[in-house]
């Protein structure tokens, strides 16, 4: 039996299709997707993310538990602001990815992907045993709501007196929305400008009701999880489960960088990642079989979807991790582990369900908004 | 909701049957109820024209933004027409499943089995919903 958020019956009364997510019953489309899609692109897009997990790591030494605990250096976060950042194992292979938001010197919100968060609580708290900090796992209490897209400020604007032009990317700001205490944060998974607000379970509904009349006029739809996962493959974010999996590092996965070997002191992981990257190549792997992250667009209109194997000559060279229509390229897009190897011969193809259709290999992001 | 009409035939693949009644050739296409499964079709692979189809074998695709499905042959027979329209736009199986969105056109070399009539798929659709 799926959960459901604060907000199912409103998605019920949208008429929805809903469907499973990580446990969680999530609306998957509202009408079509690519409307829903396009209206992100030019307009702006209302997302229920209450599935994500919020977990709040607080106390005199939260971020020293913190810089321990997870791959970034986040003692060394502003407050105010955010990062991306990861949590790994012993042999640095990815647990989950997370972004972590300094709400005041000492405390910090984890934000973790929603199949994860029961394990990355218990992880934290086991990491910030010997330190002077707290976890707790909070998700049960909070909601998510995101608006994303060009005109999310002028929407958001019409419902808060807060400093929004003064927000940067990667930045959150305890505020007033509509009337509800919210933390509203400059992030998103979609490639456009935009926000997500955390509030109170019991204010979901209202805060919602406030956004979608505050952007009626503006273009502003309901987006489903289908959209969401268009969105973010055309801007090459990773989804964990396809690109990130307890399979790889973060070096494996093009992510090297979250990897902060700078910061002072252990972390869980720090050794077997500071020999990874001390391999030649580190963003791409060792060797010329590492396999490595690309992005593919195909040249035909057939789609290589996740777990279909990229093929060169017939012969199995990697496997696609995400792919989809895209609606901004207008042709399937798919991000793939390929070997090096391969990818610098060219001529991939990719097995479509017995036929190799070919593909070519693109920088990533396959979709960059105009500033 | 998407509505079942009454004079087609259907499969449990949700497919349609047009033209039993009328002679040797039916259209065949996806149900409404079926498309909204899918979503967004964004690419339709049908049988070439002239192919020989068996009742129950898998004869093209309808892909949509997150799922692929095939497409069955409902009926045994030649393929004697395909839509090229929805070929070049797969969103008419979204938009008009029962009309423009067809798929192919059968000449019927067997006795087809195993059809449903609109009660019978209207009772399978709402058993899966």
């Amino acid at each position: 039996m799926s959960r459901s958020t604060p907000l199912r019956e409103v998605h019920e009364a949208l008429g929805a299709t809903l469907t499973d997510f990580a446990g969680w019953l999530m609306p998957l489309r509202y009408g079509s997707e690519s409307v829903e899609h396009n209206a992100v692109r030019t307009a702006a897009g209302l997302f229920d993310l209450s599935h994500m997990g919020e977990i709040f790591v607080t106390g005199p030494q939260a971020g020293e538990a913190l810089d321990y605990a997870l791959v970034g250096w986040l003692s060394a976060l502003d407050t105010g602001r955010a990062r991306y950042t990861m949590i790994v194992d012993g042999n640095g292979h990815v647990l989950d990815d997370l972004i972590v938001y300094r709400l005041a010197p000492e405390e910090f919100l984890v934000v973790a992907n929603a199949g994860n968060y029961p394990m990355v609580a218990r992880e934290l708290t086991e990491r910030a045993g010997s330190y002077d900090a707290r976890v707790e796992d909070r998700s049960e209490s909070f909601a998510l709501v995101a608006v994303q897209g060009p005109k999310s400020a002028e929407i958001l604007a019409k419902l808060t007196e807060a400093d929004l032009d003064g927000l940067k990317y990667y930045a959150g700001l305890p505020a007033t929305v509509a009337g509800f205490e919210a933390l509203i944060a400059r992030t998103g998974y979609t490639g456009e400008d935009g926000f997500e607000l955390f509030v109170r379970n019991e204010d979901a509904v209202p805060l919602w009701n406030a956004l979608s009349e505050a952007g009626a006029g503006l273009g502003l739809l309901p987006a489903g999880l289908s959209a969401r996962d268009t969105l973010r493959l055309e801007a090459g974010m990773p989804l964990y489960g396809n690109e990130l999996t307890e399979e790889q590092t973060p070096f494996d996965a093009g992510l090297g960088r979250v990897v902060r070997l700078d910061k002072p002191g252990d972390f869980v992981g720090r050794a077997a990642l500071a020999e990874r990257a001390a391999q030649p190549d580190q963003e791409d792997g060792p060797g010329a079989d590492a396999l490595r992250l690309v992005g593919l667009v195909a040249r035909g209109r057939r789609v290589p979807r996740h777990g279909y194997p990229v093929t060169r000559d017939g012969v199995v060279v990697g496997e696609v991790t995400s792919g989809a229509p895209s609606q901004s390229l207008g042709k399937p897009i798919a991000m793939a582990y390929v070997s090096r190897s391969a990818v610098e011969a060219g001529g991939l193809t990719v097995d479509i369900r017995g036929s190799h259709e070919p593909v070519d290999v693109v920088d990533l992001p396959f979709y960059r908004r105009s500033k | 909701m998407s509505t079942i009409p009454e004079d087609l035939s259907y499969t449990k693949e949700h497919e349609w049957v047009a033209g039993l009644d009328d002679g040797r050739t039916v259209t065949v296409g996806v149900t409404a109820y079926a498309a909204e499964q899918l979503g967004d079709v964004v690419y339709v692979q049908v049988p070439e024209v002239g192919a020989a189809v068996t009742a129950g074998d898998a004869v093209g695709e309808v892909e949509s933004t997150k799922s692929v499905s095939d497409i069955f042959a409902p009926v045994t027979g030649e393929v004697v027409e395909v839509n090229a329209a929805v070929v070049d736009d797969p969103s008419l199986v979204n938009s008009d499943p029962y009309g423009e969105g067809w798929l192919f056109r059968v000449q019927i070399g067997e006795e087809p089995e195993d059809l449903l009539t609109s009660a019978e798929y209207t009772s399978l659709t709402t058993a899966e919903s």
